[in-house]
């Protein structure tokens, strides 16, 4: 099954997409998404739905999720000028500091304001996916918050490269259960939680992390993801007079990335650039790169773009950010490719790694490995684009990346003391 | 008498027989791709209807069992090609209906129509695919339609009866009716609320309901047989292929 949009559908979707009108009745954006669940699942699906329909957009709860972002997430984040990071690559650059939220990453809009609509629709627990960590981590806290059992799914690969969140969690009071099926990564939790969902559907609220899934879950992230997006815009206008030419967020699952572009997709004159992880290189398995080298295929609950082999098995990915190390994408993100209207495109370990450097030596700022794939992206986009005004997605902070980052040696001190 | 009529009736003449039909399940090439049309004789001559697993990278409703025999065949190259492939070699040597389980995405990958003539050619009567539900099945449906080859709905004690009655009306071959909350493999017995559960799903099936999910032994299948027409037996068989014990044998203890 392939999908081949005309120049018109195309526009029509895109018309849609910015009045809001996706995901449609069926939970699908344009071709992508739906629902794809064990039958088990239907009903809780449903139940979630008509919970999200009764209460997501209500004064009621908008003003408790607001107030959570304000008082306890720490709302609105900074927009950063980036000055001397600007001078290096010729261009005007300005950084959404999402890793000022509390626990360090976007990934905390999420979880409060699902685990906020958890507590309203009667869950007694919580269970989580987590492949960075931060997830994990947002979830475990916002399970506290609100005073709900919170366990998390990790694989055993993540579990190692991102020990400083596990502990971190642990100290929260979460459960982290370590996922030793499949390919021990991202995918393989998701797919232990949905297997956990199955044997408590009615009691446990699935708390998913990223806009993927089936349908409501990559509209109810988007919903809540769109806060950055939404403040970024105001404050690039106000602070630096006009919208940016060009706006930069990485790709996973892609919930940052679609919290930063919803809000500015009717900007026809910003160009939105999503970064998959480009890993070691172009090979079966070197690399995440899902919406620049997949398929469409039914991955986890939805119709989207995937890495599978011409038998429909689910190829196993590299990338040096497990945040990224993900073999689907969201179906958003999926329309948003086939309508022309976000360019997505891949930047490597090693890019990703120099970028990091370059961020730490000229605005003292440690971003996660997974943001940094932006910021390596938007440097190549600045050298053939000078002078712009770019908008960069920071989603997250690279303290828990230090393991990671111990195996790479440091390129040079130019801000050391002599 | 179309491809999917063959289950029903395959299960009926078990009841007739005064047996509770037994489906057994195995995954396609497992525990060795070289012997898998042997196996598959085996486990056909001792049950009504065979469902044939095919393995994929992410089974999220298998537990561990059927999760590691689908990894295992999948590294040693099995795929819905290949199952095909093999099945085409034993056409007229197989009598037992065929029902293929599978996730949706390696028939997508596949494509529809082709899917459909080739499990006509091979025997294969009807499909179940655990992450495709009712609301999203109307192109496969359709497309199997066309070759007389059903798409075996599943019903759980968590379906509403309003959905139940809309499932037990869409399915064809059999209905499988999922005896838990939970995924396949689980070991912690049959609910106590098994008899009612099943009995409502009977009285809304024109099709015979088949039980499955935890039923592993002979005083299971009499205790589903009760208020089923037929019991699938999954995870035990496969326990015992991973064991190297003669499935032959096992089945018969069933029976």
């Amino acid at each position: 099954m392939s999908v081949v949009l005309s120049a018109d559908e195309a526009s029509e979707l895109l018309k849609a997409s910015i009045a809001g009108k996706l995901p449609d009745a069926r939970g699908r954006f344009g071709p992508y998404g739906g629902r794809y669940v064990p039958e088990t699942l239907v009903p809780a699906f449903e139940r979630l739905e008509q919970g999200i329909a009764d209460h997501l957009h209500t004064d009621d709860f908008q003003k408790e999720f607001r107030s959570e972002l304000k008082n306890w997430v720490g709302r609105p984040t900074a927009l950063t000028f980036a000055p001397r990071l600007s001078e290096r690559w010729g261009a005007e650059v300005w950084l959404k500091r999402e890793d000022l939220a509390h626990t360090g990453a976007h990934k905390i809009n999420n979880a409060i304001g699902q685990a906020l609509l958890a507590k309203r629709l009667g869950a007694k627990r919580i269970i989580a996916e987590t492949g960075a960590g931060q997830h994990g981590v947002a979830s475990a806290a916002a399970c506290a918050r609100v005073g709900l059992p919170c366990r998390v799914y990790m694989g055993a690969v993540d579990i190692e490269r991102q020990a400083p969140n596990v502990d971190r969690m642990l100290r929260l009071g979460a459960e982290v259960f370590p996922v030793e099926t499949g390919d021990k990564t991202l995918r393989a939790a998701i797919d232990e939680a949905l297997r956990e969902w199955v044997t408590d559907p009615e009691g446990t609220y699935y708390l998913i992390g990223s806009a993927v899934g089936a349908h409501p879950y990559p509209y109810l992230v988007r919903e809540l993801q769109s806060v950055i997006g939404q403040e970024a815009r105001e404050q690039i206008i106000a602070q630096a007079g006009g919208l940016p030419d060009a706006a930069f967020a990485c790709v996973g699952g892609g919930s940052n990335a679609i919290g930063l572009f919803y809000p500015l997709l009717g900007d026809a004159e910003i160009e939105l650039i999503g970064v998959e992880a480009g890993g070691t290189g172009d090979g079966l398995g070197q690399n995440a790169a899902t919406l620049a080298t997949g398929t469409p295929g039914v991955l986890q609950g939805s119709y989207s773009i995937i890495l599978q082999d011409e038998n429909g098995n689910v190829r196993e990915t590299h990338s040096i950010s497990a945040g990224l190390d993900y073999s689907g994408v969201g179906p958003e993100h999926a329309l948003l490719q086939a309508i022309g209207r976000v360019t997505y495109v891949a930047a490597g370990d090693q890019a990703a790694l120099a970028a990091l450097e370059d961020l730490c030596e000229t605005e003292g700022i440690l971003t996660a490995l997974e943001t940094a794939h932006a910021y390596a992206a938007a440097s190549e986009w600045a050298a053939k684009n000078p002078g712009k005004r770019i908008l960069i997605g920071n989603s997250g902070r690279g303290d828990k990346d230090m393991p990671t980052l111990k195996q790479h040696p440091i390129r040079n001190k130019p801000n050391a003391a002599t | 008498m179309q491809p999917h009529e063959r289950i029903a009736t395959a299960i009926r003449a078990a009841n007739d027989a005064g047996r509770t039909g037994l489906v057994p399940f195995i995954t396609a090439g497992y525990p060795d791709p070289k012997r898998f049309i042997e196996t598959l004789k085996s486990v056909a001559n001792n049950g009504d209807v065979v469902e044939l697993g095919i393995p994929f990278s992410d089974p999220m409703a298998d537990g561990m069992t059927i999760q590691r025999s689908s990894f295992v065949a999948i590294e040693n190259g099995v795929t819905l090609r290949w199952t095909f492939e093999q099945l085409d070699s034993a056409v007229g040597e197989i009598d037992t209906p065929l029902v293929m389980m599978s996730y949706l995405n390696p028939l997508l990958a596949f494509g529809y129509s082709d899917l459909a003539r080739r499990a006509r050619e091979t025997g294969v009567c009807a499909f179940i695919v655990p992450d495709l539900p009712l609301e999203e099945s109307d192109d496969l449906r359709a497309a199997l339609e066309a070759e007389g080859v059903g798409l075996i709905q599943l019903v759980t004690p968590a379906t509403p009866p309003e959905r139940l009655k809309k499932l037990a009306d869409a399915s064809r071959g059999f209905l499988y009716a999922v005896t838990i909350t939970g995924i396949t493999g689980g070991d912690a017995g049959l609910p106590d609320t098994l008899a009612s559960y099943l009995d409502a799903v009977t009285a809304v099936s024109a099709i015979p309901v088949c039980a499955g999910f935890g039923i592993r032994s002979a005083d299971d299948v009499v205790n589903v047989g009760k208020h089923a027409a037929g019991a699938i037996v999954g995870s035990a068989l496969v326990e015992v292929l991973e064991r190297g014990d003669d499935p032959e044998v096992f089945l018969q203890g069933l029976r």
